[in-house]
């Protein structure tokens, strides 16, 4: 009777060690962030000073909002490519209606709206944008990767052809046209936080929202996680997939007046290469590329961790070629962890499911 | 001392045994697949396994030919403990399966599927010639006539089963397990299988054969062995036992303890379908012009074999087929457009295979319970989610149907079979449906979760709720349905009571492929 009981701690205690370790894993995106950020720290001094975390999160803040709307696109199982050059149109779009406004031959005027109205234009084209590639995956069944793989350069075209490959320039608008201040968006700040980490925050603590209590969020991850049962209990599934690759265009085009308007020009080929950053940064928070699994938290703590990663390697003078070799090593060894995680949780269930016997 | 015979009939312990497993144990999340599990193979026979769905047969070959590893226990072949870790290890030694979904490449010739994996090859070149010659010198021993260079897409099911066997003995099996080898073959093909299983068998190849059908296990069989909820209860040489035996050692409890018999009230007409017709992609149709009608508090059983066009029937109902046809009042009001629209107006239905269509595995319980139902969990604004809503009406189900789970949060792979059947119940439930549609409902599922399966139907059914029944199961739709349809070819073919079927009558309707003709036509 003894013997048993002493046993019986035993695997008690095991089983707790077992689930710290568990909790640690489950957090590891945390876990690896507070890690680099300690490293860092440690290695150049001044790392976590105000200015720093703020020029840091400057730079995540880009790849924090192309992350977010990449989530909602790979928790439902899908993918998108065309982010990037999305990020490039919408720098163009904006920065024409600033610099040539809107032509209107027919009436023999050229309108110059005001920024606001520059920023919700833009912000439309990246929704339409989304919304083809949307509509191309669900009406014509064609695969989100090779959907959105046309749209990278569909989009990309089309920013070069705007302004047939040229920038548009000092994008600050004339006074007399009742334009100016697009800059502020990029350089102004509120409460002494950079606009553009602003946004960050808003879009992430809307879109935490909209997955975790919206219903068209329940649906996101329903359909990533089984198409044909979310289909057979009711759920739109088109109709969610078209949004969420809206979703997807908006945050690509928020990315795009940010970058255009920090630099106070727009670039035809500002973004090449974003999706894949952003697919790093929601993969190593944690998110199934299977779809289903994941969380917008989860993305932004990954968005942060290749941030801290990248700007902590720049400042201790790393060459970018180490850079890309360490950000892909972490990238990969996430998800090494991510199945060993998942692994183990099973063998978990079935251990105590053995103690229970 | 092996080959001294015992006198009476019963298995000689000393008999020659090929293969056998001692004390296999493998655990799945939330259910004991296999328990302690001693399973003898006699060499050169034809050993039959039988058990009701879900009683551990796939399990239990899983693991003999390396697809599964068993959580505790041994493999002993001649003998020898021997490690499968892997299907290759298995082949190495001679124990080949046949899948019931046969694991062909369509897109590949029958000799490169014979061959794959196992290529001939001369210099790294792969030898077609010889594949070949080979593959045709197999067919031939097989009794078939193809050539070896058809693409299995354009063979039969039958030839594709042929196929595989030919696979299998062109890796040298010495042990071929058939997983329901009948299930989707003609019954002329069913004879010509049956003979190249004797063939094998004079070959000396032991073979073991998982069947639901019980007339062929005992027509075939040499030795028969029991499985139920994953426990060996039975075995012995077919000679000694008799259908009753079978069906006994399977069910294990008394049949009217199953089931649940409780008087409901029939009410006023509560669906009303008419001419549903559904046509097949290869011509003719799945669904062929059926209409019947359900009451309120009334049990419909809906019976016929695999492919008889009941699923069908029921997706046509909730109207996940665009092509189907054909009328549906529900309370008189007429019911179409989408399905969102019409589980709105009362329908649900609990699909067939609840891993593929009815749960969404990564989820938890709870979002699992609440997925069809989320606009009626919303605040007043109609914005989000209430999560105290959700509590309630979870923890409601969770209590009404008794789902076991410590906490509705948890993932729903972690429950047991009969445990997630409650989790997709639970919600077609909560849409608050006026018609519930279970199709074979208690598939895979253990006996006393089965029992609980009938229990809610029948609660349901007193509360006034109508219940679509769909099962393969003789003895479950005949206890438990107030009245009968069979289906067979898309067509009801029989049309019956609660006190006039029998078992005889609904199995000859169901092989009815002429139902029209014959006059039992609905109306």
């Amino acid at each position: 009777m003894k013997e048993s009981s002493t046993t019986q701690k035993k695997r008690v205690h095991s089983m707790t060690k077992i689930d710290l370790l568990q909790l640690l894993l489950r957090g590891r995106v945390f876990l690896a962030l507070v890690i680099v950020t300690v490293v860092f720290a440690l290695l150049s001094p001044g790392f976590l000073r105000v200015a720093n975390i703020i020029i840091i999160s400057k730079h995540v803040a880009i790849n924090a909002l192309l992350g977010i709307g990449m989530t909602f696109v790979i928790l439902s199982g899908g993918i998108d490519l065309s982010v990037g050059s999305i990020v490039g149109l919408s720098a163009m779009i904006a920065g024409g209606l600033i610099k040539e406004g809107i032509q209107l031959p027919i009436f023999g005027v050229i309108v110059f709206p005001h920024i606001w109205m520059v920023i919700i234009l833009t912000l439309i084209v990246g929704i339409l944008m989304g919304a083809i590639n949307g509509l191309v995956i669900t009406r014509f069944k064609v695969a989100p990767f090779i959907a959105t793989l046309g749209m990278l350069y569909v989009a990309r075209g089309l920013a070069g052809l705007r302004n047939n490959g040229y920038t548009f320039s000092n994008l600050i608008g004339k006074p007399e046209y009742g334009n100016t201040g697009f800059e502020q968006l990029g350089a102004g700040c509120f409460l002494g936080i950079d606009y553009s980490i602003c946004i960050m925050i808003i879009f992430a603590v809307v879109a935490y929202f909209v997955t975790m209590r919206l219903p068209f969020g329940r649906h996101v991850y329903a359909i990533g996680g089984n198409r044909r049962t979310a289909e057979l209990s009711g759920v739109q599934v088109n109709r969610c997939e078209t949004i969420v690759y809206m979703i997807s265009g908006l945050c690509a085009a928020m990315v795009g007046l940010i970058i255009a308007s920090q630099l106070v020009a727009a670039h035809p080929a500002t973004g090449t290469g974003f999706e894949l950053t952003a697919i790093a940064a929601v993969v190593l928070g944690g998110t199934s590329l299977m779809g289903g699994r994941g969380s917008i938290f989860g993305t932004v703590i990954g968005a942060f961790v290749i941030g801290v990663l990248v700007d902590g390697l720049v400042v201790l003078g790393f060459s970018t070629f180490l850079q890309n070799i360490i950000k892909g090593t972490v990238i990969v060894a996430a998800v090494v962890v991510d199945q060993v995680q998942l692994r183990m949780q099973e063998r978990i269930r079935l251990q105590k499911q053995e103690l229970n016997l | 001392m092996g080959k001294s015979v015992l006198k009476n009939n019963s298995i000689n312990e000393d008999a020659d045994m090929i293969l056998r497993t001692e004390n296999v144990t493998k655990l799945f999340p939330g259910t004991v697949a296999l328990d302690l599990v001693n399973y003898k193979i006699y060499r050169g026979k034809i050993n039959v396994l039988v058990g009701e769905n879900g009683a551990g047969k796939s399990t239990l070959m899983k693991i003999l030919v390396g697809n599964e590893k068993c959580t505790k226990g041994k493999v002993i072949l001649e003998g020898k403990e021997i490690n499968l870790s892997s299907p290759q290890d298995a082949m190495n030694y001679g124990i080949s399966i046949i899948y019931q979904e046969l694991d062909l490449c369509p897109n590949l010739s029958i000799a490169e599927n014979i061959f794959l994996g196992s290529e001939i090859v001369n210099r790294g070149v792969i030898d077609k010639k010889k594949q070949h010659e080979l593959a045709q010198k197999l067919l031939q021993r097989l009794e078939q006539k193809i050539d070896p260079n058809t693409l299995v897409s354009e063979l039969r099911v039958g030839a594709q089963q042929i196929v595989t066997i030919a696979k299998a003995l062109s890796q040298d099996a010495r042990i071929l397990v058939m997983d329901e080898p009948t299930s989707a073959l003609s019954t002329s093909e069913v004879e010509r299988l049956f003979r190249v299983i004797y063939e094998l068998k004079e070959h000396g190849i032991t073979v073991i054969y998982i069947s639901h059908k019980l007339d062929e296990v005992l027509h075939i069989g040499d030795y028969i062995t029991v499985l139920r909820d994953g426990h060996l209860v039975a075995e012995d040489a077919v000679k000694n036992i008799n259908m009753q035996w079978v069906i006994e050692k399977m069910i294990g409890r008394k049949l009217d303890r199953l089931f649940v018999s409780k008087k409901h009230k029939i009410g006023k007409v509560l669906l009303h379908v008419e001419d549903l017709t559904l046509p097949s992609v290869g011509g003719g149709y799945s669904v062929n012009h059926v209409s019947f009608k359900i009451n309120e508090g009334e049990i419909l059983g809906i019976y016929g074999l695999k492919g008889a066009g009941r699923s069908e029937l029921l997706e046509c109902l909730i109207g996940s087929n665009v092509l189907a046809t054909g009328k549906i009042w529900l309370e008189g009001r007429e019911i179409n457009g989408n399905i969102q629209n019409r589980i709105q107006s009362g329908l649900a239905l609990v699909p067939e295979d609840r891993q593929r269509d009815g749960l969404v595995l990564t989820m938890s319980v709870a979002n699992n319970i609440i997925l069809a139902s989320l606009k009626r969990l919303l605040n007043r604004l109609g914005l989000f989610i209430e999560s105290k809503k959700e509590k309630k009406a979870v923890n409601n189900l969770i209590k009404e149907l008794s789902i076991k789970v410590t906490d509705p949060n948890s993932i729903v792979d972690s429950l047991s079979g009969g445990n997630q059947q409650k989790v997709v119940v639970a919600k077609s439930l909560l849409t608050d449906p006026k018609v519930l549609m279970l199709d074979e409902p208690t598939r895979g599922i253990d006996v006393g979760a089965k029992h609980e399966v009938f229990e809610i139907m029948q609660k349901l059914a007193t509360q006034g709720y109508g219940i679509i029944f769909v099962s393969s199961e003789l003895k479950e739709i005949l206890a438990m349905s107030d009245r009968i349809l069979v289906m067979s070819k898309g067509v009801i073919t029989g049309k019956f009571t609660k006190d006039t079927a029998t078992e005889a009558q609904l199995v000859n309707a169901s092989v009815d492929e002429n139902g029209i003709k014959n006059g039992v036509k609905h109306k």
